[in-house]
């Protein structure tokens, strides 16, 4: 690097000095860190240290989110564009260069989309950085890839003060009351999105808030459509997307959850990097595919008539849940976060289907909630360390039946195994 | 000029604070989770539980001395009981509405564990005087994390204080309303009182340091 690098790089380093233990130090860590690699050299203990720290973890992730995002961009105008057009009767076909990767369209969701991530960060950030001066201790990463995940699990037109009182309320009660970064027990980017779904459902769900401006023309007579498939499906009402158009994501949903191909390309870097848990993906898929053939072998059982509330879904193509809704999204960048999630192999796969078979489960079920995703995460969030606790005692279990059936025994007498097996109960 | 002793005033003011029911002792967690979603309701539950807590307090520690320790419970039951329906028939009587809205809680002031261990606690071992005081500062105790919780569910889940509306109109849209601000849904349902509650712990051990369980 230029010299002129180094000599900033020693004056901050002469500053962090100086301001060690002072108040406001974790802040100014912070920043520095995030310039620069501190000059700090380990003191005790292991010696090695490995490249990928937390740091370079959450900007992989980031990494993995940026095309979702480029691509909420274009979807956010042409779904706006599309459903005007519609609305005048003159649905659109969809014409890749011609009407979708336009300026208009990129532009327009620029306009809408940057906000809500310059909201997201600024108040997440602003609660870090307020909690780790009063509590003294570094401001921790963990925000950086919750404050990209926000904005692209909400409506577009969710408005920021809603969007900002939610980050308050995930960062403060999903995690700094449990410790901080790595301590929580729920998903944080989740329990932000939990807690607009319950306190502002109307700006959460329903026909309108999917596709930008669909809420502020309602009841005018520019009115357009903004339902989602999820949405008609609930009602049995059919949907005018084909399955290409589902896979690439050119439908109406929250911002960043819709394009399945693109989520499936970061869900294969996150894999291939192994940033994230392929365990876990691919369980939830199959745990999803299980509970979606199941409603549809009931389906042709004809145990369900055509008349009944859950028709529409139960009936939908089991591997098309897939594609649709926020499934995609979540299992990949939600279910997979390592904090909250299961830690041990088994336990991954366990944690993974039922994600999947629950998400299914609520979407059907439940009409009120066509998107079940973030509760079935959240539901397991609180499940995950019990399904660790019994993984790890099963082992202990099979272990110490392989000792005992082993040729050399501990001695008689001895006490040993005795311990051993109080030890598990 | 003390009304009270020290130690009779303490009696009162002990509960309020540092050995607060809800907040330190975590008893009577339930009711407060049930109808705290309005103020009203809240002031006529602490209401009701300080009528019969005071006032069963002084019962039980004036028949301390008759009561078999092998029935104690069963009589201190029948008079929870008697206090309740009490209770239970004014209301009927005078706020019929409200007796809907607090419904079966108002029955359920019996199984309220702050009465029955304050009756264990304290009523079984001291005089009628000493009894009716802590009675009250118990109940006071409760009802004041009662109405602090019931006051912010109602003012940011429905934008009203005992009904009225405070911030504007919702629907046509004045006052704060006007600006955008929306009624905060999930402060209605339960599980805020829940979080609510958990504020008001956390803001208090972090006033008062020495509340800080060890672990």
């Amino acid at each position: 690097m230029s010299d002129s690098n180094n000599t900033l790089k020693k004056k901050l380093h002469a500053i962090k000095v100086r301001m060690a233990g002072k108040k406001m130090a974790p802040a100014f860590n912070a920043f520095h860190t995030f310039l620069f690699t501190p000059n700090d050299t380990t003191h005790s203990g292991a010696h090695v240290r490995g490249a990928d720290d937390l740091k370079r973890t959450m900007n992989t992730v980031i990494l993995a989110l940026i095309p979702v995002l480029l691509f909420s961009f274009f979807n956010t105008g042409y779904q706006h564009f599309a459903a005007i057009d519609a609305a005048n009767g003159m649905p659109r076909t969809l014409d890749l260069f011609g009407n979708f990767l336009t300026w208009e369209n990129f532009w327009l969701g620029f306009v809408q989309v940057i906000p809500l991530v310059i909201v997201s960060y600024a108040v997440g950030l602003g609660v870090e950085f307020l909690f780790a001066v009063i509590k003294g201790h570094e401001v921790e990463e963990g925000y950086l890839v919750t404050g990209m995940l926000v904005p692209l699990i909400v409506p577009v037109d969710t408005p920021l003060w809603m969007l900002a009182v939610a980050v308050v309320f995930g960062v403060v009660i999903g995690k700094e009351v449990f410790g901080g970064t790595g301590m929580n027990i729920l998903n944080p980017a989740l329990t932000i999105r939990a807690f607009l779904f319950f306190a502002y459902p109307t700006w959460m769900s329903g026909d309108k808030v999917w596709v930008h401006g669909a809420v502020e023309r309602a009841g005018t007579p520019d009115a357009i459509s903004g339902e989602t498939i999820l949405g008609s499906l609930a009602q049995n009402a059919d949907y005018s997307y084909s399955t290409f158009d589902m896979f690439f994501g050119f439908i109406p949903g929250s911002v960043g959850e819709t394009s399945a191909f693109l989520i499936l390309l970061g869900g294969l870097f996150l894999a291939f990097s192994k940033i994230a848990s392929w365990r876990i993906m691919l369980s939830a898929v199959i745990g999803s595919l299980v509970m979606g053939l199941i409603f549809n072998g009931v389906v042709d059982m004809g145990w369900v008539s055509e008349s009944s509330r859950f028709y529409g879904l139960m009936s939908f193509d089991f591997w098309k849940h897939l594609i649709v809704g926020g499934l995609a999204f979540g299992i990949v960048y939600m279910a997979t976060d390592p904090v909250t999630g299961s830690q041990t192999h088994r336990g991954k796969w366990i944690y993974g289907f039922l994600i999947g078979f629950i998400s299914v489960m609520i979407r059907v079920f439940n009409p009120a909630y066509p998107e079940g995703v973030f509760l079935a995460i959240l539901l397991m969030n609180v499940f995950a360390p019990t399904i660790d606790h019994y993984v790890v005692r099963a082992n202990v279990r099979k272990r110490l039946k392989r000792l005992k059936n082993a040729t050399i025994l501990p001695k008689a007498g001895e006490g040993k195994m005795e311990e051993l097996q109080a030890e598990t109960v | 000029m003390a009304l009270l002793s020290k130690k009779d005033a303490n009696l009162i003011l002990d509960p309020l604070a540092d050995n607060n029911p809800i907040t330190i002792q975590v008893l009577g967690i339930c009711s407060a989770l049930a109808i705290t979603a309005e103020l009203k309701a809240s002031v006529v539950m602490a209401l009701s539980v300080i009528f019969v807590l005071g006032l069963g307090n002084v019962v039980i520690s004036l028949m301390r001395n008759i009561i078999p320790s092998k029935i104690r419970i069963i009589v201190q039951l029948i008079v929870i009981a008697t206090l309740v329906i009490i209770v239970d028939q004014v209301l009927k009587a005078f706020a019929y509405e409200l007796s809907k809205t607090l419904a079966v809680f108002v029955g359920l002031i019996i199984t309220n564990c702050i009465i029955m261990g304050r009756f264990e606690a304290f009523a079984l071992g001291n005089g009628p005087w000493r009894s009716f005081l802590d009675g009250i500062g118990n109940a006071l105790g409760y009802g004041v994390i009662l109405i602090i919780v019931g006051f912010f569910r109602e003012l940011l889940g429905s934008g009203t204080l005992f009904g009225y509306p405070v911030l504007g109109d919702p629907i046509a849209k004045t006052g704060l309303y006007a600006t955008g601000y929306e009624n905060n849904g999930f402060m209605i349902i339960p599980p805020a009182a829940l979080i609510v509650v958990g504020v008001i712990i956390w803001v208090q051990r972090s006033r008062n340091r020495a509340l800080i369980e060890e672990n």
